[in-house]
């Protein structure tokens, strides 16, 4: 079941046959609302819909289509957005107990962006709690189900982001990714996922989970509509320091383009021991249809992929633990009842609305900054991201892009690996280099497995070049 | 490393009153068993020779190696100006108790 199946529309599709005439944003609106109502039960991709304010967003562009205005790149495209970005006035839960009935009073600058560029909002959905996590099961909502098999995870912590694209119930979404979030479901729920590089997407209004990591961007059924959708959220804002001021380029005038005379690189160390024989399979013909469409293959090692799990999982959890304390029971979210002392208020409140990950990062964070580790761990591991980051750079230099596999195996069981958490953070093995080292990437579609499952091709490209990226993932896709 | 267990009852303790959290013996002994699982595998780390290495905090400092206009790729920080922000009444409507104008905990200091 993906989206092509359910009927789902492109985004250029429900735009211009919008502006013809031919349907109107209320009627594509409601047909992604019907979908939500019949499929949803089943996934749990969304934590709250607001059918009114999806209908007057529409009513909006119908206006315009009514005048014959032109209407912006986005109009009439039913959008669900992952539960740690803020939209003005709808609850932001971060997948957490602790912000249960929270309405934050801003947006995001990215959903500000697509509402902007004409984007419909069906809803919130469903993530890892503060997009801890890596299968979903840590929402302290629920898990959400893999539409390709509903005993199995979508993938984390963007499951909701993956699974609401796979079941036709948004044409695209909005997801993050600190360690792999936005490709790794991508991958299990057979959509393209987008890892725009470290500074391009502003990050205001995402609830921070570890901010040298933390990056937004989009999920799609093809390549063109995430690409189409990066080239809308992306570019500088005053209001994310981090945010880049580089133009941002039209990222679909070159898609057509193809790979040919394009040198990609593929590192031994991600085809290495711990792979699954049906994805090597998959991403080995993959990249032999690369090559027949003209790309140069070129082996590369990147040295050091090892010791990446590690390096995210220290550094990832410091930041983490520092971000978090922000959720004290004082402002806004969550406050425990009946506490004599400050204190003990912060300490009851803190273990009432956080889920054991949550607690389990913290701790962990919190020891590896804490006095006599801070050097041991915390310093070991921002050495060993520049080594990581190094890897990257000194291959950039014989190679346009790399291509891997997004994860190691197809989606596994929920239950399978929940209590374990060495072998749940091995599921994002492939990924966590690129966001120590601030590149881009996308996971893109690349065969199935036996059973049916979804396995997806990485690709990732040199810092702010995206356009790269998507072209070898349009290529993979047409091939 | 020595065979011992790195993270110790003691250990848990400490780190979970600096990070303000509340544990039951339960999930003490849990949150134990999965710290030093975890760092038992960032042992690993230890490996590598890292003395000459600077310690990178973030990206951006980075891009300037591979790009052939650093310059542009760098982060730029806006002016230090007084801008509106967020108005105070919608700001507390979120809070869990406030008389409008302060957010209200309850007593600071333990007598």
């Amino acid at each position: 079941m993906n989206a092509m199946a359910t009927g789902a529309g492109s985004i250029e599709g429900i735009r211009s046959a919008i502006a013809r005439g031919e349907t109107t944003a209320k009627a594509v609106t409601e047909i992604y609302q019907a979908r939500i109502a019949g499929e949803d039960p089943k996934i749990h991709a969304f934590l709250s819909v607001d059918r009114d304010y999806a209908l007057a967003q529409a009513a909006r562009i119908d206006d315009l289509a009514a005048k014959g205005d032109p209407l912006p790149k986005l109009a009439g495209v039913p959008f669900g957005i992952k539960d740690v970005l803020t939209l003005e006035g709808f609850a932001a839960t971060a997948g957490s107990k602790i912000l249960e009935g929270y309405r934050p009073p801003y947006t995001a600058t990215a959903v500000k962006k697509l509402a902007e560029a004409g984007a419909i909002f069906l809803g919130k959905l469903n993530c890892d709690e503060f997009a801890m996590g890596s299968s979903n099961e840590n929402s302290a909502y629920g898990p959400v189900h893999n539409p390709h098999d509903l005993d199995r995870v979508p993938g984390g912590s963007s499951g909701g982001s993956a699974a609401a694209v796979a079941a036709g119930m948004a044409v695209a979404t909005l997801g993050t990714d600190t360690g792999g979030s936005i490709r790794q479901p991508a991958s299990f729920c057979g959509v393209v996922g987008v890892l725009p590089t470290y500074g391009r997407v502003s990050r205001y209004g995402l609830i921070a989970f570890a901010s040298s990591l933390d990056r937004i961007g989009p999920l799609g059924a093809t390549v063109r509509d995430a690409a189409t959708v990066l080239g809308v959220i992306a570019g500088h804002d005053v209001m994310d320091a981090t945010s880049s001021p580089l133009p941002v380029p039209d990222y679909t005038e070159n898609l057509d383009h193809g790979v040919k005379g394009m040198k990609l690189g593929v590192p031994r160390e991600y085809f290495a021991e711990g792979l699954d024989g049906e994805v090597r399979a998959a991403i080995e013909g993959g990249i032999e249809k690369l090559r027949a469409a003209g790309a140069e293959i070129r082996p590369i090692s990147l040295p050091h992929t090892r010791y990446a799990i590690p390096t995210y999982y220290v550094i990832a959890t410091a930041e983490a633990s520092s971000n978090l304390a922000r959720f004290d029971g004082v402002r806004y979210g969550l406050r425990a009842p009946q506490s004599d002392t400050l204190a003990a208020m912060y300490r009851r409140t803190r273990d009432l609305g956080f889920g054991a990950e949550v607690k389990r990062r913290i701790l962990l964070g919190t020891y590896v900054l804490s006095h006599g580790y801070y050097d041991a761990y915390y310093k070991k591991a921002q050495q060993v991201r520049r080594l990581l980051t190094e890897d990257f750079l000194v291959a950039f230099r014989e190679v346009d892009a790399i291509v891997t596999p997004t994860a190691p195996t197809p989606a596994f069981k929920i239950g399978e690996k929940s209590d374990d958490p060495v072998a749940m953070y091995l599921a994002d093995i492939y990924t966590v280099t690129a966001s120590l080292a601030g590149i881009c990437g996308v996971s893109v579609p690349c065969g199935k497995s036996r059973a049916g499952l979804p396995i997806g091709m990485q690709i990732l490209g040199k810092h702010f070049d995206e356009t790269t990226i998507f072209r070898v993932g349009q290529a993979l896709e047409g091939a | 490393m020595p065979e011992t267990e790195r993270v110790s009852p003691a250990d848990v303790r400490r780190v979970a009153e600096l990070a303000n959290l509340e544990l039951t013996a339960e999930e003490e002994g849990r949150m134990r068993r999965d710290l030093n699982a975890i760092l038992d595998y960032v042992a690993q780390l230890g490996e590598l020779d890292t003395a000459q290495v600077e310690p990178m905090a973030q990206v951006s400092e980075v891009f300037g190696a591979g790009s052939e206009q650093p310059s542009e790729k760098l982060t730029v920080l806006r002016e230090d100006e007084v801008r509106p922000c967020l108005d105070r009444a919608e700001v507390m409507a979120s809070a869990p108790e406030t008389d409008g104008v302060f957010f209200k905990v309850p007593k600071v200091i333990e007598r």
